[in-house]
């Protein structure tokens, strides 16, 4: 199954890849169908989603409580599905920024926000976030304040990070979706923050 | 990977190619993230990328880490064998 | 299953240990001081599920604050800053 108007011959790792999903097709353990669902199912996640979550939770305050408690059930209670997920949110403050990375290989909310950008998986990010997050900051232009502890977290194991970002000044009264569009991705994992238009 | 000395963080994302986003898919249905039978978990996937030669950061992408590892994985576990992945790369390049 | 053996606010040691096979301890903690932050929950061990064994019985998992003077020398920045990572109970004493 070639890419439309593709006329280069496969890479290795191309061929490689066809072979082996023809292979699991012949063998009945995943058909064709199932394979472009889960494509599509996978480009529908997307950083909206989170932004949607970060939204309600500045402006109701028990969804907030709740989502800090527990991320998963808060976000299935907003109707978004997030099979597998463990979702832990960290609340940004005055005094404290949260940054994430999966230094041992590329850790993420996929289920929540998507596939996750390059940068993320690179070499660079993974070995300077946890060593030294404010340099790592910068290069995204983000300075915090120098009396402003940052803590990384360092997606090990089963849970996932959201980074709950502060509601900058001036969106008092601003609609949920108004609020949500400015929730980059970059926001909810850590290097940037949200800012107005 | 954690603290060793590295490089500027460059910012570059890519729109990833629907090869890419297969073998992102292959790994959600195999890993039974969908429901379906769980063939194997994402521990075996990164435990095999991490078996790869040292220089496969700088030859690999992040995907065609991923698309070896999986393979290595299902032969592994014994889902295909090598002899059947060798025919069917040979059958599929002349096919093209 | 196996106990929890620790609760929030718990100082713990991440064991020096350099064994081989596939671990989700970074090098970079190990032998470092913390503090518990949370009980995560119990899970597989992934070394073991790596090796295609059942991870059974599922480890307790807990998110482990470190302070970062205390991670790198001649670490620059805020004496508040800090790196959280999960850690399997049996990495820890």
């Amino acid at each position: 199954m070639k890419e439309e108007g593709n006329y280069q011959p496969y890479s290795y790792f191309q061929l490689m890849e066809v072979s082996l999903r023809e292979l699991l097709v012949e063998k009945g353990v995943v058909t064709e169908a199932q394979v472009e669902a889960t494509v599509e199912d996978m480009r529908s996640r997307t950083p909206e989603r989170g932004a949607k979550v970060v939204a309600r939770a500045w402006v109701d305050g028990s969804f907030r409580r709740k989502l800090l408690e527990n991320g998963t059930r808060a976000c299935e209670e907003l109707g978004l599905d997030v099979p597998a997920l463990r979702l832990v949110v960290v609340e940004n403050t005055a005094s404290v920024h949260n940054m994430i990375v999966c230094t041992l290989c590329s850790c993420y909310p996929r289920m929540l926000l998507g596939i996750p950008p390059d940068w993320y998986k690179s070499r660079n990010y993974r070995s300077r976030a946890v060593r030294e997050p404010r340099a790592v900051l910068a290069e995204f232009g983000l300075r915090l304040n120098e009396d402003t502890a940052i803590r990384v977290h360092d997606s090990t194991a089963d849970m996932r990070y959201l980074v709950l970002p502060m509601r900058p000044a001036g969106t008092e009264g601003w609609a949920e979706e108004r609020l949500a569009s400015i929730v980059t991705r970059d926001c909810m994992i850590g290097v940037a923050v949200p800012k107005l238009p | 990977m954690g603290g060793l000395p590295a490089g500027r963080v460059e910012a570059t994302e890519h729109d990833y190619a629907q090869w890419e986003r297969r073998v992102d898919a292959l790994m959600v249905l195999l890993s039974g993230v969908k429901g379906g039978k769980r063939l194997m978990t994402v521990d075996e996937l990164r435990k095999n990328i991490e078996a790869l030669p040292p220089d496969a950061y700088e030859r690999m992408s992040y995907y065609e880490r991923w698309v070896t590892s999986i393979t290595q994985t299902m032969i592994q576990r014994g889902v295909i064998t090598t002899e059947e992945l060798g025919r069917k790369m040979a059958e599929i390049e002349k096919r093209g | 299953m196996v106990e929890a053996r620790y609760k929030p606010g718990d100082r713990v040691k991440v064991l020096k240990a350099f064994p081989l096979g596939h671990i989700r301890t970074p090098f970079y903690i190990r032998g470092r001081n913390g503090v518990i932050e949370r009980l995560c929950g119990s899970f597989g061990n992934p070394e073991e599920l790596a090796q295609m064994r059942s991870g059974e019985p599922k480890q307790p998992l807990y998110r482990v604050r470190f302070l970062q003077k205390d991670v790198w020398p001649g670490y620059r920045g805020n004496a508040g800053d800090a790196v959280e990572v999960e850690i399997f109970q049996h990495w820890l004493e």
